[in-house]
């Protein structure tokens, strides 16, 4: 055998570069079903950038299929109001593309957060609210008092639109000791053209 | 005498320190009215157990400590609770908290005092609960709740208490004449806390700038402690700089000091851990420098905690035309008070009132030069130069790859850069920025739980719906075949094949029926051609109907959806065909009856 390949070697090298090619064939199939990822990571990725308010504003039902729909080059990444423009930033340096400005179609980024209260008084108990909270974050029963639970509220305001008396009403989260933090100085505040002792002399005289 | 070590970086501020040792610690006397916020330490604000209307004797609990990380709050004199509600309390937002405000009677009545007989001292349990329930927080400036950090959890064996009387702050003195009048205090509160850590070695840490303090310590301290002396520099006095200074470590980045074996305390809070156990008196007051150029009267007070800082300064002696702004603590580290209504909480080590002249207004900032005298400075080695560019540029990642959350916010960088820029501002806003975002990805990750959950339910139920309906459907079935199958047993000869298919299945039904008109249709083939004729030509006559009804149907219906019209388009091309087929086959069976003629 070896004899004969050392006579055809023209042979010998088609030989090889089959086995080789078998081998890592196999390999690379072994890989692949061995270390398969499930689903798509990178619908993964955006999700997790993505503000989970499922608000559906950026025409999506929930932040998912708009994650989905970003992955299938079916989305712009600028419809995402809550998510505001550091969530665009976000997610242009993970697909690096360039950044859009936010899509004014969809909304616009609010300043505050707001969280869905509903008057108590007003409430007539119809559970309409409960069913179009996408997070769960309404308590009641049918003919029984409704109450939002802030913390779960993700400030969708998906529960205002079918309530029949209107008596929700979005209210903005004042700042407490828990969420005020020191701005950032603004470089362009204390800019000065020239030397600053200079333009203190300036003023003097 | 131990070798003392250094720390990288640091400054040497003027110390100013002179002004404000004039004269011993004085009491501060008791203001007609005392707001004691509820949260003046790190961790849980605790929760009120009194009401608004009631009397109180001072030593009395107002408030008490809600979970583990928290301290309760005790009345410092006696009077009556006036309100509970939001006052503006000292904290550089200038917001306001819930506070419990006292008006005081001036008679100073107070619950007798409860110390710790000898047998409860012995309980470790019991003490750690004694100086939690007295609310002694860390008096150094933080105001972390002291119990805490005197138990270190298991595995965390601490070799080295370490009490902190550095002072590293310019104006400041509150330690300084703590540690020469009451060194005493000081060595009894220490053996209290080496009784809970039972550390190897007890260290008092003093700059060499306190010589008298030294001298009272030294005197005070018994064969366990040792007072060490090292040269002054800014921030000696920070936790993590001390125990490198006198123990040659470094805290790891990101650790706390029980890490590597070391607890450190301030002084001050040895004192009131003293006084707590020793004495059964709550931590009410602290001493606190009331001090700058515009103070007619520096000095030390002993001040009752929830004193508001106006009248304070006013028994201080300040000239509002001089006063440019109230600091509270030092300059490098001290926030502006917007309000001199807030009170003096267990925090406040220090009420600086410059005057314009002494703290000027920082000029506006310059572009950065890059001269690197800031990351020389910085005791933590970091690059605040490049923590700079970083923080402009909102790149929270590099923020935190360059170790953000090891600057201790001493403000070194800040008191060297040549640019005046405010470099310590940039570092707390990105600090509290990156809080913030990581705060709200966990909400966000919360919130997708919760939708997650949601969807799935959703999902089950509509999945128990359908299951239920097929259910229902199958139940029904079977009721029908068992019913047809009792009408055929009972022997209901009529009911052919075709009937009984028709009470399983309508359909199936239609099919048997077409299927013996056919065969009829067929039979009729073999019988009369007479016959036969007559019954195509019905047969055409009811096709050319139905196709007129088609064509009509398609007239009448106005465009709308494609699908629609296209069903309707091929409707009448079958009728069609069938009239054609239908005709021809009419034709034949007339030929045939012609032939036959």
């Amino acid at each position: 055998m070896l004899a004969w390949l050392a006579d055809h070697p023209l042979a010998a090298a088609v030989l090889a570069l089959v086995a080789l090619g078998l081998v890592f064939g196999a390999v690379l199939g072994y890989a692949a079903e061995r270390f398969r990822t499930e689903g798509n990571p990178v619908v993964e990725q955006i999700n997790a950038i993505l503000p989970q308010t499922q608000c559906g504003q950026c025409g999506y039902p929930g932040c998912r299929p708009y994650a989905e729909a970003i992955a299938g080059g079916s989305a712009e990444i600028n419809q995402c109001p809550p998510g505001g423009e550091a969530g665009i930033q976000a997610l242009a340096d993970l697909l690096d593309v360039e950044a859009k400005p936010l899509d004014a179609a969809h909304g616009e980024e609010a300043p505050v957060k707001a969280v869905a209260f509903i008057h108590e008084d007003d409430c007539i108990g119809c559970t309409k609210c409960i069913q179009a909270c996408p997070v769960d974050a309404i308590l009641g029963a049918a003919k029984q008092m409704h109450t939002v639970i802030g913390s779960e509220c993700t400030g969708c305001d998906l529960c205002v639109e079918p309530c029949p008396v209107d008596c929700i009403e979005m209210i903005p989260q004042a700042e407490t000791l828990k969420t005020w933090h020191w701005p950032l100085p603004d470089p362009a505040a204390g800019r000065v053209e020239i030397i600053a002792t200079d333009r203190l002399q300036d003023r003097a005289a | 005498m131990r070798r003392v070590h250094t720390f990288h970086g640091g400054i040497h501020p003027p110390e100013h320190k002179a002004q404000s040792l004039q004269a011993p610690i004085q009491p501060a006397g008791i203001p007609p009215q005392l707001v004691l916020p509820l949260a003046q330490h790190i961790g849980a604000p605790a929760q009120p157990v009194v009401r608004a209307g009631q009397a109180v004797r001072g030593g009395e609990l107002l408030a008490e400590a809600d979970g583990f990380v928290s301290v309760p709050v005790h009345a410092p004199t006696s009077g009556t609770v006036s309100a509970i509600e939001e006052r503006p309390v000292p904290h550089p937002s200038g917001l306001s908290a819930p506070c419990i405000v006292i008006d005081t009677d001036g008679a100073d009545t107070w619950l007798p005092p409860a110390p710790l007989a000898a047998a409860e001292r012995a309980d470790q349990t019991r003490l750690r609960e004694c100086i939690q329930g007295a609310g002694i927080a860390g008096m150094g400036g933080a105001g972390f709740p002291t119990a805490v950090k005197l138990s270190p959890g298991p595995g965390k064996a601490i070799d080295t208490l370490i009490i902190n009387g550095t002072e590293c702050e310019p104006y400041i003195t509150a330690d300084d004449s703590l540690m020469r009048e009451r060194a005493g205090d000081i060595v009894a509160g220490t053996r209290i806390l080496a009784e809970l850590l039972a550390p190897r070695d007890i260290l008092i840490g003093v700059e060499d700038n306190k010589p008298e303090a030294i001298a009272a310590l030294q005197a005070a301290a018994d064969s366990t402690m040792e007072v060490v002396v090292f040269p002054t520099k800014y921030p000696s006095g920070g936790e993590k700089q001390l125990i490198e200074i006198l123990l040659g470590k470094q805290v790891p980045s990101g650790g706390i000091p029980a890490d590597i074996g070391v607890v450190c305390q301030n002084v001050g809070t040895a004192v009131a851990v003293h006084e707590a156990v020793a004495r059964g008196r709550p931590l009410v007051s602290r001493v606190t420098t009331v001090t700058g150029e515009a103070v007619t009267r520096p000095g030390n007070y002993e001040v009752l905690l929830g004193t508001p800082m106006g009248w304070l300064l006013e028994q201080a002696g300040v000239d509002p035309d001089r006063a440019r702004r109230l600091i509270m603590g030092g300059p490098m580290m001290g926030f502006s008070i917007p309000a001199p209504e807030c009170p003096v909480v267990k925090t406040t080590n220090c009420l600086l009132v410059p005057t314009e002249a002494e703290l000027p207004t920082p000029p506006p900032a310059q572009a950065c030069i890059r001269c690197g005298l800031c990351a020389e400075a910085c005791p933590a080695t970091l690059l605040p130069q490049q923590l700079y560019w970083f923080a402009r540029g909102k790149e929270y990642d590099k923020l935190e790859g360059h170790n953000l959350f090891d600057c201790i916010e001493c403000g070194a960088c800040s008191y060297v850069c040549p640019s005046h820029i405010p470099l310590v501002q940039y570092y707390r806003a990105s600090k509290a920025e990156i809080i913030a975002r990581r705060r709200e990805a966990e909400k966000a990750d919360h919130a997708r739980e919760r939708f997650e959950a949601r969807q799935a339910r959703m999902e089950r139920l509509a999945a128990e719906r359908e299951a239920k309906r097929a259910e229902r459907k199958k139940a029904a079935e079977a009721k029908a075949r068992a019913k047809a199958r009792a009408a055929a047993t009972e022997g209901a000869e009529t009911v052919d094949g075709a009937q009984a298919a028709a009470d399983e299945d309508p359909i199936q039904a239609a099919i048997e029926r077409a299927k013996a008109r056919k065969a009829a249709l067929a039979a009729g083939d073999a019988g009369e051609p007479a016959d036969r004729v007559a019954k195509l030509t019905a047969n055409v006559d009811a096709i050319a109907k139905r196709l007129a009804a088609a064509r009509e149907k398609l007239e009448s219906y106005d465009g709308g959806e494609a699908p629609v019209a296209e069903a309707l388009k091929r409707g009448v091309e079958k009728t069609a065909d069938k009239l054609a087929k239908a005709e021809a086959e009419l034709r034949e069976a007339r030929e045939g009856v012609s032939e036959e003629a």
